[in-house]
C-alpha cells in the first residue's frame, strides 16, 4: 500500500462538552479526489480542519506525509498550511478591496515570493482556467459562480499538495456549482493535487473517486460495489 | 409488484401464518395504494412451495388454499437474505423496492442500516458513472444524465433521512 499523504488516527476533538469527532480514522492517498459525507453536526467540518492543521485534536494522530501535525506548534502548522495546502470555502474568502488577480496571487505574496512574479503567476493560472475576463474585477463585480471559481483559482495558484474544499458550492445554483466543481477537480487532477471536499450533497460527492461518511464523529467507509 | 414473493418470505419468517393473514399484514404495511389480490397471494405461495421456499405446515379440515397454513423454509430464509443484502441497480423511481427492504429488515430483525449503506454505495457509485459521462457527452446526452442525476440524489436524501429514523423505526416495527 502507498503511504497516505493524509492519515488521521483515532482523533478525537471537542467543542466544550460537545464531542465532535470520537476516534476518527481516515487515509487519503497523494492525488485522490475524496468526498467526505455526513449529515450536519456530524463532526464532517471538524475533521476537515484537523487535517488541515487549522485545529488541533485533543487525542489522536495527524499526520501530512511523514510530519505529525498535531506535534506542531501553531506557527509551524500555519507555514505548513501557506505551503503545502490549498483552501476553499463556502463564502467570503477574497478580500473585496483587491481584484481577482490580486486575490489570487495572494497565497503566493504571503509565502513571501516576489511581487512581479506572483502577479505573473496569478494571471497564467486565471488564463489557464479560462478566467481572464475576470482578473480586473473586485468581488463585488462578480457573481458567486465566477467568486468561486477565482477562489478555486487561489487555492490552486501556490501548487499545493492537497486543497481542502468545505461545501464549496453551497451558496450556488447548480449550473455555477458544476462549473466550479469542473474547474476543482480537473486542474487538482491535472497538478496532481488531492482534494478533500466535504459536502452533503451526493451531486458534489460524485465528482470525488471515493467517499467516506462521518456519523457520530466516526468515520465509516461505504462498501465498494460494482 | 416485482418484489410480492420476498415480501410475503419475510413476513413468514417470524411466524407460519395463513395466506389471508399474509394479505392483511401486506396490506397494512407496503399496499396502501394497491392492496394485494388474494389470487397473487395464494399463486405467489404456489410458487414458493414448488421452489421450496415455503411449506405447508398444517391445514385446517376442508378445502381450499385458504386452510394452509405456511411456513418459511431454509431455502426461502436464505433467499429473502440474499435479496436483503443486495443493492438494488439505481435507477430513477426506485422508493417502493427500498422501502420494502427497509421495512422487512427491521421486521426480521436484520441489519437495515447495512442495507442502506450499500444502496448508498451503489447509488454514489452509479452517479459517478453520471457525471463522467456528463463530462464528455453531447449536450442531450448530459440534460439525460441530469434527470437521473436528481432523481437518485432524491432517492439518497430519503436513505439519509431513513437512516437517520432508524432508531425510531426499529422501536415500532423492529422484532
Amino acid at each position: 500500500m502507498s503511504t497516505p499523504i493524509l492519515r488521521a488516527a483515532k482523533v478525537t476533538r471537542s467543542f466544550g462538552p460537545t464531542p465532535a469527532l470520537r476516534g476518527a480514522d481516515l487515509r487519503v492517498d497523494a492525488g485522490e479526489v475524496l468526498a467526505v459525507m455526513g449529515p450536519s453536526g456530524s463532526g464532517k467540518s471538524t475533521l476537515l480542519h484537523c487535517l488541515a492543521g487549522i485545529l488541533r485534536p485533543d487525542s489522536g494522530e495527524v499526520w501530512f506525509a511523514d510530519q505529525r501535525l498535531d506535534r506542531l506548534s501553531e506557527r509551524d502548522r500555519t507555514r505548513l498550511r501557506r505551503r503545502e495546502f490549498g483552501f476553499v470555502f463556502q463564502f467570503g474568502q477574497l478580500v473585496p478591496e483587491l481584484p481577482a488577480a490580486a486575490n489570487v496571487a495572494l497565497p503566493l505574496l504571503l509565502a513571501g515570493e516576489r511581487r512581479r512574479d506572483a502577479y505573473r503567476s496569478a494571471a497564467g493560472l486565471l488564463d489557464r482556467l479560462g478566467l481572464a475576463g475576470l482578473a480586473a474585477r473586485r468581488p463585488g463585480e462578480l457573481s458567486g459562480g465566477q467568486a468561486q471559481r477565482v477562489a478555486v483559482a487561489r487555492a490552486l495558484v501556490a501548487r499545493p499538495r492537497v486543497i481542502f474544499a468545505d461545501e464549496p458550492t453551497g451558496s450556488l445554483d447548480s449550473l455555477s456549482g458544476e462549473a466550479v466543481l469542473d474547474l476543482l477537480v480537473d486542474a487538482a487532477r491535472e497538478q496532481g493535487t488531492t482534494v478533500v471536499v466535504v459536502t452533503h450533497e451526493a451531486r458534489v460527492a460524485a465528482y470525488a473517486d471515493r467517499e467516506v461518511v462521518v456519523r457520530d464523529g466516526v468515520v465509516t467507509s461505504l462498501a465498494a460495489t460494482s | 409488484m416485482a418484489n410480492v414473493p420476498t415480501a410475503l418470505l419475510g413476513l413468514l419468517e417470524p411466524q407460519p401464518s395463513h395466506g389471508y393473514e399474509l394479505k392483511r399484514e401486506y396490506d397494512t404495511l407496503f399496499g396502501q395504494d394497491r392492496p394485494l389480490p388474494f389470487g397473487q397471494v395464494y399463486s405467489t405461495l404456489g410458487r414458493l412451495e414448488r421452489d421450496g421456499q415455503v411449506v405447508v405446515e398444517g391445514a385446517e379440515p376442508g378445502a381450499g388454499p385458504e386452510r394452509k397454513r405456511y411456513a418459511i423454509t431454509d431455502a426461502g430464509v436464505r433467499r429473502l437474505e440474499e435479496w436483503l443484502r443486495e443493492p438494488e441497480p439505481p435507477h430513477p423511481h426506485l422508493q417502493t423496492v427500498l422501502f420494502v427492504k427497509v421495512m422487512l429488515a427491521l421486521l426480521s430483525g436484520r441489519s437495515a442500516a447495512a442495507f442502506l449503506d450499500v444502496q448508498r454505495a451503489a447509488h454514489l457509485q452509479r452517479m459517478r458513472e453520471l457525471t463522467a459521462i456528463r463530462k464528455a457527452g453531447p449536450l442531450s446526452r448530459i440534460v439525460l444524465a441530469d434527470y437521473e442525476l436528481f432523481h437518485l440524489e432524491a432517492d439518497l436524501r430519503w436513505i439519509d433521512l431513513t437512516a437517520a429514523r432508524l432508531d425510531q423505526l426499529a422501536e415500532e416495527y423492529g422484532r
